[in-house]
């Protein structure tokens, strides 16, 4: 395959790095508008979701049309597959910020329940594995895939103290923080599902580029 | 691919004068599977396939070296016969070639040449040869005809009826496609698939998706050397050697 085929390719590759930097942007503009309490912010996540999803379906249809009128092998029908992939993982993400806005909006009009520290730490962890995984993919890079699938279990546990501190000193003892203790909880959950999709971003890159699956097989990893 | 072996090539090489058309190669045609052999042209995978029926024979100023096995036997043996191997070992060109004969006649040369005198056993291998070749339906009243009359496409089945009547344990495919349309590219893919039940199939082709398609493994050569060789899947999506990589991706040269 020529010249076209490569311009083709790149370009596709062009758009899933686009498509990360908006699931990127939301994530981080979310959780911005959760600290600062900006009901704009939020408000702006929920809207801006329409073009990342738009995207995706560019992203999808450029792949297909890839594999049709190509018949991509090897190394670039790994390439072509695994982004398809990775456009849907990045627009779940980009999903996961309009959830957090919507969480941040419930709030926002109410006294904060307690100062957040915690919750902005794991956000910085979720944002740091989108920022990893989408370079591994651009540059085919294994180490930093392999370190995006090492940090998930810092993010599993902070998820676990968050929700410990707000159910048993909150919640439990005071039933009427749930409401808005319950929407805490929820962020924390939504932070740690990001870092769940990017590590599945990063096992696509590790199959991309060494064609082997270590997706529900941690064991190759070692 | 566990299949028993049913061909083997053993430290194959090969020259046309001077030309080393193939450089040392090793191989394993498994039993009731589809071996594909692609690679550029020139690259000795059309002389490879070749060896397998003594075909090469033909060609003046060649020599050869290593041991083609069919089963237990060397095939290259003194004591063996060419046209015997070229009986069990058939095969199928890239220009379908039917005799100016008719339909009938085409696929009963074959038993007829081979001493088969008993008419109704011949009509009864002829008729079954054509079935098997998918080509039954579209010939059956009209077996009389000259074979010059068929499709491209029908031609090519009609040599593959043809050699299907003689009973072959392996049939050898070189390029049987290159001259079809996409119909009947399709229709010959299909019956590949369906006669690799009762035969060892080699194919020769240039189109990749067509090995992709049809094939259980897979063989790149390259000027003269077997670069790779694999089950299908594995060379189409995982190649080891950056040659086929390179080669199977388009970005060859």
């Amino acid at each position: 395959m020529g010249k076209h085929f490569d311009e083709e390719l790149r370009d596709l590759n062009n758009d899933i790095l686009k498509m990360g930097v908006f699931a990127e942007e939301a994530i981080y503009r979310s959780i911005e508008a959760l600290k600062n309490r900006d009901k704009n912010m939020a408000q702006d996540v929920i809207n801006n979701d329409r073009s990342i999803d738009e995207l995706e379906l560019i992203v999808d249809e450029k792949c297909l049309d890839l594999i049709a009128r190509h018949q991509p092998m090897a190394g670039d029908l790994r390439f072509i597959t695994t982004g398809m992939k990775i456009n849907a993982e990045l627009e779940r993400i980009a999903d996961i910020a309009v959830d957090i806005g919507q969480r941040t909006l419930e709030i926002v009009d109410k006294p904060l329940l307690k100062p957040l520290i915690d919750i902005p730490k794991l956000a910085e962890i979720a944002q740091n594995m989108i920022k990893m995984s989408i370079d591994a993919f651009i540059k085919g890079d294994i180490v930093l895939a392999k370190k995006v699938l090492a940090s998930d279990s810092g993010a599993d546990q902070l998820r676990n103290v968050i929700q410990k501190e707000l159910i048993e000193d909150y919640m439990v003892k005071d039933s009427t923080t749930a409401p808005r203790a319950v929407q805490l909880l929820l962020i924390a959950r939504f932070l740690e599902r990001i870092c769940d999709h990017t590590t599945n971003i990063a096992e696509d890159v590790i199959y991309m580029v060494q064609a082997e699956v270590v997706k529900h097989h941690p064991e190759k990893l070692k | 691919m566990d299949n028993a072996i049913k061909m083997q090539a053993k430290n194959v090489d090969f020259f046309y004068g001077k030309n080393h058309a193939l450089k040392n190669v090793n191989l394993d045609v498994y039993a009731n599977k589809v071996t594909a052999m692609i690679g550029p042209s020139g690259c000795g995978k059309s002389t490879f396939i070749r060896l397998f029926n003594r075909m090469n024979e033909l060609v003046l100023h060649t020599s050869f070296s290593g041991k083609i096995f069919l089963d237990d036997l060397e095939i290259n043996s003194p004591l063996v016969d060419a046209v015997d191997i070229r009986r069990r070992v058939g095969m199928v060109f890239q220009k379908p070639n039917p005799f100016p004969k008719s339909i009938f006649e085409n696929i009963s040369y074959g038993l007829e040449v081979n001493g088969e005198k008993d008419k109704q056993f011949i009509e009864e291998r002829v008729i079954e040869s054509i079935k098997k070749a998918a080509l039954w339906e579209e010939v059956k009243d009209r077996l009389k005809e000259s074979a010059l009359k068929l499709s491209g496409g029908q031609q090519q089945r009609l040599c593959i009826a043809r050699c299907l009547a003689v009973k072959p344990e392996v049939i050898l495919f070189d390029e049987p496609c290159a001259s079809l349309d996409p119909i009947s590219t399709g229709k010959i893919e299909e019956l590949i698939l369906e006669l690799k039940k009762d035969y060892t199939i080699v194919i020769v082709t240039h189109n990749m998706q067509q090995a992709a398609r049809v094939s259980d493994s897979t063989a790149f050569f390259l000027l003269g050397e077997l670069i790779e060789f694999g089950k299908t899947q594995d060379i189409f999506t995982k190649p080891r050697d950056s040659k086929t990589e390179a080669y199977i991706t388009g970005r060859f040269g």
